[in-house]
Formats: C-alpha cells, sequence, structure tokens
C-alpha cells in the first residue's frame, strides 16, 4: 500500500506483522495448475484422502490474478517457461512459489535439451520439495515450512521478486 | 479485430484447468459454433525417446513411467515386453499373471482418475472425490509392491523387481470390494443423471469409418462401435487364458465412451478375480544370466550372481541388430514400443507409438460445427495424458 515504510519499529510494526502474516498463513489459495505427474499427485493431497482443506487451502484458483500460491508440479519445458513465467508476473502480491518435485526444482531424471533444469531459473522459488512424484505428506510438510517461513516475515521486507523495492 | 470479420478466435490453454494438462487449443467460433479447432501440442515435450537412447535399456525403463503417469505398469510393461521380445527371453508363468493382474489394476486408475476429472469437467464435482477416495487402495497396493506411490517401474525387463508382497492377494481382494462398491456410487451418480446425459449425448461423435481412418484405438475406437482390443486381437503375456468381454458402444459419442469406461472397469475386476485365484508359484524373474538381473537376495550371497548384476548395471547386455514392435492394450488405446537395436548396449532408437497423441488428433473433428462448451467434453472423453502426447 505504501504505507509499511512510514511505519517506526515498535510494537505497532510487530503486532501488524502478526496479524498480516497470520491472515496470509489461513488463507493462501493456490493456483490450480498441473504440468505433469506431480499434478496428480498434488490433487490427491487436495482430495478426500488428504484433505489439505484442513489448513485453510481448499479453494483452487484457476486464475492467476486470484491466487498467492504457485505450486509448480511437474516438469518446465522450454516451450512452457515463458507461460509459467507470465502466471507468476500476473499473480497478485504478496505470493509464494513452491517448487514440487525433482523435476521442476532441477530437471531431475531428465537432463536433456528440452527441459528448465529447475523453475528457480526463471521464477524466484521459496521451498523446494524433493522426491518423483513426491508424496502428498511430503507437499503437506512443504506447505507447512513456507507456513513456517511466511509467519517470520514483516510488511517491511525487501522483496524484489515482487517487484518492490523499498527505499 | 475488426467489425467485418465473422469469426473470433479463442486461445484456450494452456494453464487451463479442463485440458487435463497443458494442452492449448485455438479455437475459430462463429458465435457459439466451432468453426476449427487446432490442438498445440509441445507445452511437456521432456525430450523422453531421446534420453532412452542414452541410457542402458535398464536404465531407460524408469522413463517409460513418466510417459504414461496414469498408468506407468503399462507403460513398464509395454517396454519390457518389447525388450524381452528382442532378447528372445522366456518369462516364468507366475510372473505373467502378476504382470496381467498389475495391467488391469492400472487399467482402474486410469479409468478412476479419467472418470474424476471428466466428471469434473462437466459440472460434477463430487465425483472426482469419489474416484479419488478410490483410487487410493490401488495407489497404495502400488506402494507395497514397488515402494513407490505412482513411478513404481515395478514390472523390469525378464520379470518383476521384486516378489510381490507377503499381502498381495489379500490387497487385490480389498481393492476388487472397494472398487466394485465405489462403481455402485459412479453410476448412482452419472449414468442416469439428466445434466451429465445432456452434456455428452450425442456430443463428439465418430463414425466408424471415422475412427478406423484417424487410427484411434482404446475405448475411442470401440466406441463407435469397432471391436478391436489387442488383448483379444493379439494376445500378449498370456491374456489368452483369461475370460473376458470387450464392451463396444453403439453412436460413438462421449456418453458411449463414458459406459464403456465403466463396463472396462468391471471387466478388469473380472480378469484380476481370476489372475488372483489361478495365481501359480513360481520365481518372480526368468533365469538368463547375463542378460536379466540376478535376484536380489542372490546377490548378497552368490559371487557369480554378484558379478553379473555389476556387468549389467554399469555395462548393460548387447541386443543383437534388428528392430521390434510390441504393442499392448492401455487404459486409453494401443501404447507400442518400437525399438531398434543396433548391436550395442543401448537402443539405437526407440519410438513410443502413444495412444493419447493418435487420439488427440480426432478432436478437430468431434468440435468443429458443435457448440463451444462442447469441446471441454470432447477433450474429457478423449481422456489424453499431455506427458504422453508430448512425450
Amino acid at each position: 500500500m505504501g504505507l509499511e515504510e512510514k511505519i517506526p519499529d515498535s510494537i505497532i510494526l510487530t503486532s501488524l506483522d502478526k496479524m498480516v502474516n497470520w491472515a496470509h498463513k489461513r488463507s493462501m489459495w493456490p493456483l490450480g495448475f498441473g504440468l505433469a505427474c506431480c499434478a496428480i499427485e498434488m490433487i490427491s493431497t487436495f482430495g478426500p484422502h488428504f484433505d489439505v482443506a484442513r489448513y485453510g487451502m481448499e479453494v483452487m484458483r484457476p486464475s492467476p490474478r486470484q491466487a498467492d500460491l504457485m505450486i509448480v508440479a511437474g516438469r518446465v519445458s522450454v516451450k512452457m517457461a515463458p507461460v509459467v513465467k507470465t502466471l507468476y508476473e500476473q499473480m497478485p502480491n504478496p505470493k509464494w512459489v513452491i517448487s514440487m518435485g525433482a523435476c521442476a526444482s532441477c530437471g531431475g531424471v531428465f537432463n536433456n535439451y528440452a527441459l528448465i533444469q529447475g523453475v528457480d531459473r526463471i521464477i524466484p522459488v521459496d521451498i523446494f520439495i524433493p522426491g518423483c512424484p513426491p508424496r502428498p505428506e511430503q507437499l503437506m510438510n512443504g506447505i507447512m515450512t513456507l507456513f513456517e517461513k511466511v509467519e517470520k516475515e514483516s510488511v517491511k521486507d525487501d522483496r524484489p521478486e515482487w517487484g518492490r523495492k523499498l527505499a | 479485430m475488426s467489425n467485418t470479420a465473422k469469426t473470433v478466435t479463442l486461445n484456450m490453454g494452456p494453464q487451463h484447468p479442463s485440458t487435463h494438462g497443458v494442452l492449448r487449443v485455438i479455437l475459430e467460433l462463429d458465435g457459439e459454433t466451432v468453426v476449427k479447432a487446432e490442438p498445440v501440442l509441445g507445452y511437456l515435450h521432456t525430450g523422453i525417446e531421446k534420453t532412452m537412447e542414452s541410457k542402458l535399456y535398464y536404465k531407460a525403463l524408469p522413463c517409460t513411467d513418466r510417459m504414461d503417469y496414469l498408468a506407468p505398469m503399462s507403460n513398464n510393461l509395454g517396454f519390457s515386453l518389447a525388450v524381452e521380445k528382442l532378447m528372445e527371453i522366456d518369462i516364468p508363468e507366475k510372473v505373467q499373471w502378476v504382470r496381467v493382474c498389475l495391467a488391469e489394476l492400472t487399467r482402474i486408475n486410469s479409468h478412476l482418475v479419467w472418470l474424476g476429472t471428466h466428471a469434473l469437467d462437466l459440472g460434477a464435482m463430487s465425483m472426482l472425490l469419489y474416484a479419488f477416495r478410490d483410487r487410493e487402495s490401488i495407489v497404495e497396493m502400488y506402494e507395497a509392491c514397488g515402494g513407490q506411490r505412482m513411478m513404481t517401474t515395478y514390472i523390469r525387463i525378464g520379470g518383476l523387481a521384486q516378489d510381490i508382497p507377503k499381502d498381495f492377494e489379500k490387497g487385490i481382494r480389498n481393492i476388487i470390494k472397494v472398487i466394485n462398491n465405489g462403481l455402485n456410487d459412479y453410476e448412482t451418480l452419472l449414468t442416469n443423471n439428466e445434466i451429465f446425459i445432456n452434456r455428452t449425448k450425442g456430443v463428439g461423435v465418430l463414425t466408424a469409418e471415422e475412427a478406423i481412418s484417424l487410427s484411434l484405438s482404446g475405448p475411442m475406437l470401440r466406441g463407435s462401435g469397432v471391436k478391436h482390443d489387442l488383448r483379444k486381437a493379439n494376445p500378449y503375456t498370456g491374456y489368452e487364458n483369461f475370460d473376458f468381454e470387450v464392451p463396444v458402444g453403439q453412436n460413438g459419442d462421449a456418453y458411449d465412451r463414458y459406459t464403456i469406461r465403466v463396463e472396462e472397469i468391471r471387466q478388469s475386476l473380472k480378469i484380476m478375480q481370476q489372475a488372483i485365484d489361478g495365481m501359480p508359484e513360481g520365481p518372480y524373474r526368468a533365469h538368463v544370466p547375463g542378460i536379466v538381473l540376478p535376484p536380489k537376495e542372490d546377490v548378497l550371497y552368490k559371487m557369480e550372481s554378484m558379478i553379473f548384476h555389476f556387468k549389467l548395471i554399469t555395462e548393460g547386455f548387447k541386443t543383437p541388430v534388428g528392430s521390434v514392435y510390441q504393442g499392448i492394450e492401455s487404459g486409453k488405446g494401443e501404447i507400442g514400443f518400437f525399438i531398434s537395436g543396433d548391436g550395442t548396449n543401448k537402443p539405437h532408437r526407440v519410438r513410443v507409438r502413444t495412444p493419447s497423441f493418435i487420439n488427440l488428433a480426432a478432436l478437430p473433428k468431434m468440435c468443429e460445427g458443435n457448440m463451444f462448451s462442447d469441446v471441454v467434453c470432447a477433450i474429457g472423453s478423449i481422456d489424453i495424458v499431455l506427458g504422453e502426447v508430448d512425450r
């Protein structure tokens, strides 16, 4: 909002941080966006058996404009890379990225011409989850780890990857 | 767009919730009617065929899991059968029965995910939850066999990765029960559901001639009334010993494909029941030193086995010069592996005939002249997996 810079480092800031982070954490809406195999495990995570709705994440948004968590589930090909980057840029701030699985994190077993060897080459990634594909429990653990990370954030943080540079 | 233009060009995908992955379709619309539909592929091109050419045969096998990730065991089976054909390996009887059982389990897995996502596309959200509830029992069986929920690589060249788990029989019987109960739920929800019937009857119609000329396979072909199933037409891995029906449709529309797939789940359960009832005893891997990996328990205690194991893992085996094609009936249609060996330990060329890719060619024919909202239904009824389309 542009007000963050004017808040002094005091009890007001820490209380505000606490409230904002709680709100971010408890209403994280992931982008319904699957690329390959990991997407099926992602659906399983959102499905009846594992039910990630317990953590306030039941709404998968098909539009990037309404989402604030991008789970890159699957291999990112060279042709898909500009699309992934555009989707990330279309998401409003604040936004986070989870790179799910070996292919998205480092190319996985496919070290060849066709794949981007890690999605962090095109967009900033907060959490990497290993596995091919990761189990739903692993994805949930990744989401929990992201929550811990979100808890430590401050509204005054410099996040150049969001296009926000504080003076 | 100028005011004089008669049609509107609409881009669907690659990020779209009902294209089942990263398919992109460029649609030309005249009002609500589709004039032209053109699928754009390659958003998931992984170079799997090329990667397989640079690997030893054993190490190329895990790549096949990642093509059709909803039917990993079918892909393993196709590749293993092709290599076994090239190397002329005889497979023990027990392995064949286990393979049949797992291939049918995989067909159910593939059909369940299709059923859930197709119904979700047409607005029946709860169907996805029911399908994934029952699919969970299948992936748990996969995990018991191969140690992984999806990419099992359990069916290997010359046999299986390890012996079947102790509670295999109990597990399969339990799955048969779970899916049988589940089928009642699905049919109650969909078969006589007026909305579902209105959305699928008469949508995406293909005649038998069109289906044959487009070289379709699987439920797409059988939906148009052509009774062709590789399990019957060209039996492999002992399918001739099993008694099952091949369901065919009449109208060639999306509803027929739905009924066929549900019936196929039922027939798969029947085959699994027969396989588990008559499962013979025996080794879980063929004994062909120098080509098939020796059993793990021998590797730890026998010197010859350990030498063969070491040599196979580091050098692999050399194939004769020649090429081989093996097609099998996966859940989506005929998946075929063409392998050309050049006398070295790596394949010279691997070409996969994937059913999704060839079935997708029917999309323009199914959409053109029909309403815009039926495009989603048409895409869904093909049952594509983009990992397999783009490879």
